[in-house]
């Protein structure tokens, strides 16, 4: 078998220098135009440019032509049973041939079904049979966009061991060698998941097949307002916790340095402050690519 | 372990359980039962209803923070978003209105809902230059007559009958105008929302201008469409009305 791996990491290191970058909100265009720290790059949702035209597309054409850019989808519905919409697949293309993002990158998760759009990353049972249709879903987007695409590991807060044929981890590698895909670890959502359904972060974390990791995300979290602590949610409305900044530089200690993003959806500080949270995950990255 | 459902069956209980609160597929009962489920149903609904706060401003504005998502709660049950691009979410919202019954003692309501969609409509709107004023000034008159106006892509017009709702969305569309509410005048008034650049552009616009419009979106050559506002308004000024519209940017071309 080739090494799937280090194929992949040869290609993302010719695409970004594995630097940090941030999330990008409309409340933070003009300073993200002229934002000028070493090696940042921006990340949006896709479906928030997928328009006819209009100011959103005009600043992501000014932010790209000056930083590398990401495109990380919400609405593809890799986990549903269903292929995914031609027409969503169409304005995907259309996104990635204008901007030439370094990464395209999609969630395990479903939110699309029988024409209704639930806002959310619903999650989906890991059975031999979904694994298949995920692997058709990922590899018919790829097809359309002509290039691979990362997949996300989602949050969790249902325990559903009695619907999972597989672990999670050997679902997304195995995932990864059917398509040629990547992965996008995101290490809040192993932390909100291994408080909520009661696993070991850093085993996972330890477990996570680095060669397959092309992006990282960073985000904070919130403890849900009835159950507290025992049920965290997967907010992106806060710093990321010390907590997750340990299984950050656990992981990266492991598998060096990757493109890392901190995510912020809601709450949104002013820009220089997200800009200061992610200097730290760019200094920790720095300084790991100088030791290896 | 024993998977106990296909991938449809999980997914077919998962939605309608999200939708309707209850868990009736007793397979589904552990899952949908567990605390961690309504963390999903909240986002979902949080989600939809942020979408239309975040695409309905001014109505948001007018009825406050509690009455707009209730409203906008029962909004999505009847309809949830069809695609993820939730920017476009709720062009049914300004109809909805009209039949939503705590809203019938607001009867300006879904007109101002409907300048809000047209807001949106406009500023996502395919990118056009518009018709530049000296380009008509350049066409001979006899030309002129027989030229056909096409609006710009991103142009909406309406003339509301017996009520201010251009100026009563415009004080609550925008965050610091509120003085204009002081001397509102309750009268007749038309809008027109156009972004011809960067930015949504919204004007007054007579009911000559909207019948002006209206004739100039159906295909008529100017003279027609000149007549179709004297129709509607016979003290109309159409020099005036013209240059007003060439000004704010309201047409992409002119054919022959």
């Amino acid at each position: 078998m080739p090494d799937v791996g280090r194929v992949l990491d040869a290609r993302v290191a010719d695409r970004c220098a594995p630097t940090a970058g941030l999330g990008l909100r409309s409340p933070h265009y003009a300073d993200a135009a002229a934002a000028a720290a070493p090696g940042l790059w921006f990340e949006v949702h896709s479906e928030n440019y997928m328009v006819d035209g209009g100011p959103r597309l005009a600043w992501l054409e000014t932010i790209r032509a000056r930083h590398p850019l990401s495109l990380h989808g919400v609405g593809m519905s890799l986990g549903a049973d269903e292929a995914p919409d031609p027409d969503h697949l169409a304005r995907l293309n259309r996104l990635v041939w204008r901007f030439e993002p370094f990464a395209v990158s999609e969630h395990l998760a479903w939110s699309t079904w029988n024409g209704a759009y639930h806002p959310d990353l619903l999650p989906i049972p890991r059975s031999g049979e979904a694994l298949q249709r995920v692997a058709d879903n990922v590899q018919r987007t790829q097809d359309a966009i002509q290039r691979t695409i990362l997949v996300e590991n989602p949050s969790h807060y249902l325990k559903m061991a009695d619907q999972h044929q597989y672990g999670e981890i050997e679902f997304l590698v195995e995932l990864c060698r059917r398509t040629g895909c990547g992965l996008l670890l995101d290490v809040n959502n192993v932390y909100v998941s291994a408080n909520n359904l009661g696993f070991d972060a850093d085993a996972y974390i330890d477990a996570f097949p680095g060669q397959y990791v092309a992006e990282v995300h960073l985000a904070g979290h919130s403890a849900d307002p009835r159950l507290g602590d025992a049920l965290l949610i997967d907010s992106h409305d806060a710093p990321v916790c010390a907590a997750v900044w340990h299984l950050y530089a656990r992981l990266v200690a492991r598998i060096g340095p990757r493109p890392t993003l901190i995510e912020r959806d809601d709450e949104l500080p002013a820009f220089d402050v997200l800009l200061a949270e992610r200097n730290r995950a760019d200094s920790l990255l720095r300084a790991l690519a100088k030791c290896r | 372990m024993s998977v106990t459902q296909s991938l449809r069956g999980f997914q077919e209980a998962f939605a309608h359980a999200l939708q309707d609160g209850g868990a009736h597929d007793t397979k589904l009962t552990a899952p949908t039962a567990q605390p961690g489920f309504l963390v999903y149903r909240n986002t979902v609904m949080k989600g939809c209803i942020d979408a239309l706060v975040a695409n309905y401003p001014a109505v948001a504005r007018l009825v406050g923070d509690v009455w707009f998502r209730a409203a906008a709660a029962a909004f999505v049950r009847q309809g949830p978003p069809q695609h993820p691009m939730l920017v476009d979410y709720g062009a049914a919202f300004p109809d909805f209105l009209r039949t939503f019954e705590p809203a019938a003692e607001l009867p300006y309501l879904p007109d101002v809902a409907l300048l809000d969609r047209y807001w949106t409509e406009a500023y996502i709107a395919a990118d056009q230059t518009p018709l530049a004023a000296r380009t008509i000034a350049e066409c001979a008159p006899h030309v002129l007559a027989s030229t056909m106006l096409v609006p710009h892509a991103s142009a909406r017009w309406r003339w509301f009958p017996d009520q201010p709702i251009q100026a009563l969305w415009r004080c609550n569309r925008e965050e610091a105008n509120t003085d204009g509410l002081q001397t509102l005048v309750w009268r007749s008034e038309g809008a027109l929302v156009v972004r011809p650049y960067a930015t949504v552009e919204a004007i007054e616009l007579s009911a000559g201008g909207c019948a002006f419009m209206d004739a100039c979106a159906a295909g008529a050559p100017l003279s027609d469409a000149g007549l179709a506002a004297l129709d509607a308004q016979h003290d109309i000024d159409l020099s005036t009305l013209i240059a007003q519209l060439l000004h704010v940017g309201a047409f992409a071309e002119m054919l022959q």
